[in-house]
């Protein structure tokens, strides 16, 4: 039983650690946590499911629009609400991230309603294998595999490109970043675009295990913070063991102690997290900018 | 030999808020020289660079800065920097967490010159050899010393036509100060042209051509290098040395007022 809760737990963890990452790329950059995030992933399922079910286009097309869309939506909130807040300060940006969340879980609901619907995924959910004691359907090796790949890609982007360097340059002083002439509104932009669909693929993967309504993203946002929480919210490496460790942790907790109050553990995560390391576990000890 | 202006900088005024920063301040410098601008704290020194480097939201309020005969003032400081200015600020500002190879290359992010910046990195590294052994070290792991050799060649890896230096000698021990100012020099013998601001005005003056002074965001007095070394209002208030001996243990009558 062990065996099957840790390896599940692993599963459920990708999806975190994906949320995570998205939410660490875009705070370390706009230094604000991205209660957005969720919805945005929300929605850039539902124009998957759109493009499936209403238009009929292939699951590759529909992905991909998909995909796209959430790179759109990224810039454009970027663009049109967060660049024009004239000085702001980390409670402001919170709050118009907390106002794309309710704007596009209002769309949401108002273009697809409350209805509960099945994304449909090439991938089943049903047909499992054996490995070792444990059993996994397909759904879960691709999500597992999925994220790791994406995981890899991002390492690469980050220690390889230009553009990778340049962002974490931009990250870490954006005026030093300006005067090596790296345009840092742009660089900005491709954070937003990149989070966001991270945070889609999140959603498509989730959706087949979920319920795809407008609510389908709320839990594993939570979740996601959470576990980028446990991490550090400045380290990717850290956000992704955090979404790690707190699907095993989570999945032990419900399979040994209660199920009732799994959800709960996220939350306790959080509370001890920053009882006892505020900076969460795999926080690099570099001050950043004064 | 008649010298080609790189920078004009005409009657500018900056403000932050409503502080009146720089009252007017003009400033022409040609190829191949080093200009020093010396004063005291809050006297605008940065303020100056800051400006012309586009850093200061909608400033200069008034006047004009050209650069190569085009007027650079309010546009992006990323387009400015690839006309070719290169700006090493104060504290260094290295990107602490990016190792020292990847802080250099950052320096050429707007080139697309392969060959080039592979060579500029063999240039930087024979300057600068404690960089090469360095490397793939973090930036952030460095000693203030190789921190300001860092962003030096950084900003080199623009290749700028015009480089501004602010407070090169920040906190270095004088040693490592005569070292960075012997490289200082020998950059600019291969045709950077240099715009310095510093505190350490004996050794400012003592490498560059024309040296200015700014106070309270006028200039002051403005000469040859040589000249200034040899003023006596100068001698007293930037480089510490006294010529008289009053009796009260101080100066009452500063001959500086004159100034204003």
């Amino acid at each position: 039983m062990f065996v099957q809760l840790f390896i599940s737990g692993i599963a459920f963890g990708s999806l975190y650690a994906l949320i995570a990452l998205a939410m660490v790329i875009i705070y370390k950059t706009s230094e604000v946590p991205n209660f957005g995030q969720g919805e945005m992933a929300m929605l850039s399922t539902f124009v998957a499911y759109a493009l499936l079910e209403n238009y009929g286009y292939s699951f590759t097309i529909s992905f991909t629009g998909s995909l796209l869309f959430a790179a759109l939506l990224g810039i454009f909130l970027e663009f049109v609400f967060l660049r024009r807040a004239k000085e702001p300060n980390v409670l402001s940006l919170m709050l118009i991230t907390l106002g794309f969340q309710m704007i596009l879980y209002g769309l949401a609901s108002w273009k697809w309603g409350a209805d509960q619907r099945n994304l449909a995924f090439p991938v089943s959910d049903f047909d499992t294998i054996q490995v070792g004691s444990a059993v996994l359907s397909y759904l879960n090796i691709a999500t597992i595999l999925i994220t790791l790949i994406l995981m890899f890609i991002l390492f690469l982007f980050f220690k390889y490109t230009k553009v990778g360097i340049a962002m974490k340059a931009t990250q870490q002083n954006a005026v030093a970043a300006k005067i090596n002439g790296i345009r840092t509104n742009r660089i900005l932009s491709i954070t937003w675009a990149m989070s966001s669909v991270i945070g889609a693929v999140a959603g498509i993967l989730l959706a087949p295990i979920a319920t795809l309504d407008p609510n389908l993203m709320m839990d594993p946002l939570i979740k996601g913070f959470a576990s980028a929480v446990l991490g550090g919210m400045t380290t990717l490496v850290g956000a992704a063991f955090g979404g790690y460790m707190l699907g095993i942790i989570e999945n032990l907790f419900g399979g040994y102690v209660s199920l009732e109050f799994k959800s709960v553990v996220a939350f306790g995560i959080i509370v001890l997290v920053l009882c006892f390391k505020p900076s969460g576990l795999f926080a690099k000890h570099y001050v950043r900018k004064v | 030999m008649e010298l080609t202006t790189l920078l004009e900088i005409k009657n500018i005024e900056t403000f932050y808020v409503l502080i009146y920063a720089l009252r007017g301040v003009s400033l022409t410098i040609d190829e191949g020289t080093i200009t020093a601008i010396l004063g005291n704290n809050g006297a605008g020194k940065s303020t100056i660079l800051k400006t012309v480097m586009g850093l200061l939201d909608d400033q200069p309020d008034k006047g004009t800065i050209e650069f190569m005969g085009k007027r650079i003032d309010g546009k992006d400081t990323e387009d400015i920097v690839k006309m070719g200015i290169s700006y090493v600020p104060e504290g260094r500002e290295v990107f602490e967490e990016l190792t020292v190879r990847e802080n250099l290359l950052m320096g050429a992010y707007r080139r697309h010159d392969r060959l080039g910046i592979k060579d500029d990195f063999r240039k930087i590294y024979n300057l600068f050899s404690v960089l090469e052994n360095r490397e793939g070290q973090l930036a952030g792991t460095l000693s203030g010393g190789e921190q300001q050799m860092l962003a030096i060649g950084r900003a080199l890896m623009n290749r700028p036509k015009l480089l501004f230096l602010d407070e090169p000698s920040l906190g270095l021990s004088p040693i490592l100060v005569k070292q960075i100012f012997g490289i200082i020099k020998a950059i600019n013998k291969e045709g950077v042209t240099m715009l310095l601001v510093e505190q350490n005005a004996r050794m400012a003056l003592s490498i560059s051509d024309l040296g200015l002074i700014l106070e309270n965001g006028r200039f002051v007095m403005k000469g040859k290098s040589k000249d200034l070394m040899l003023d006596k209002d100068v001698q007293e208030f930037y480089m510490g040395m006294k010529s008289e001996a009053s009796a009260k243990g101080y100066q009452r009558w500063k001959r500086k007022k004159r100034w204003r």
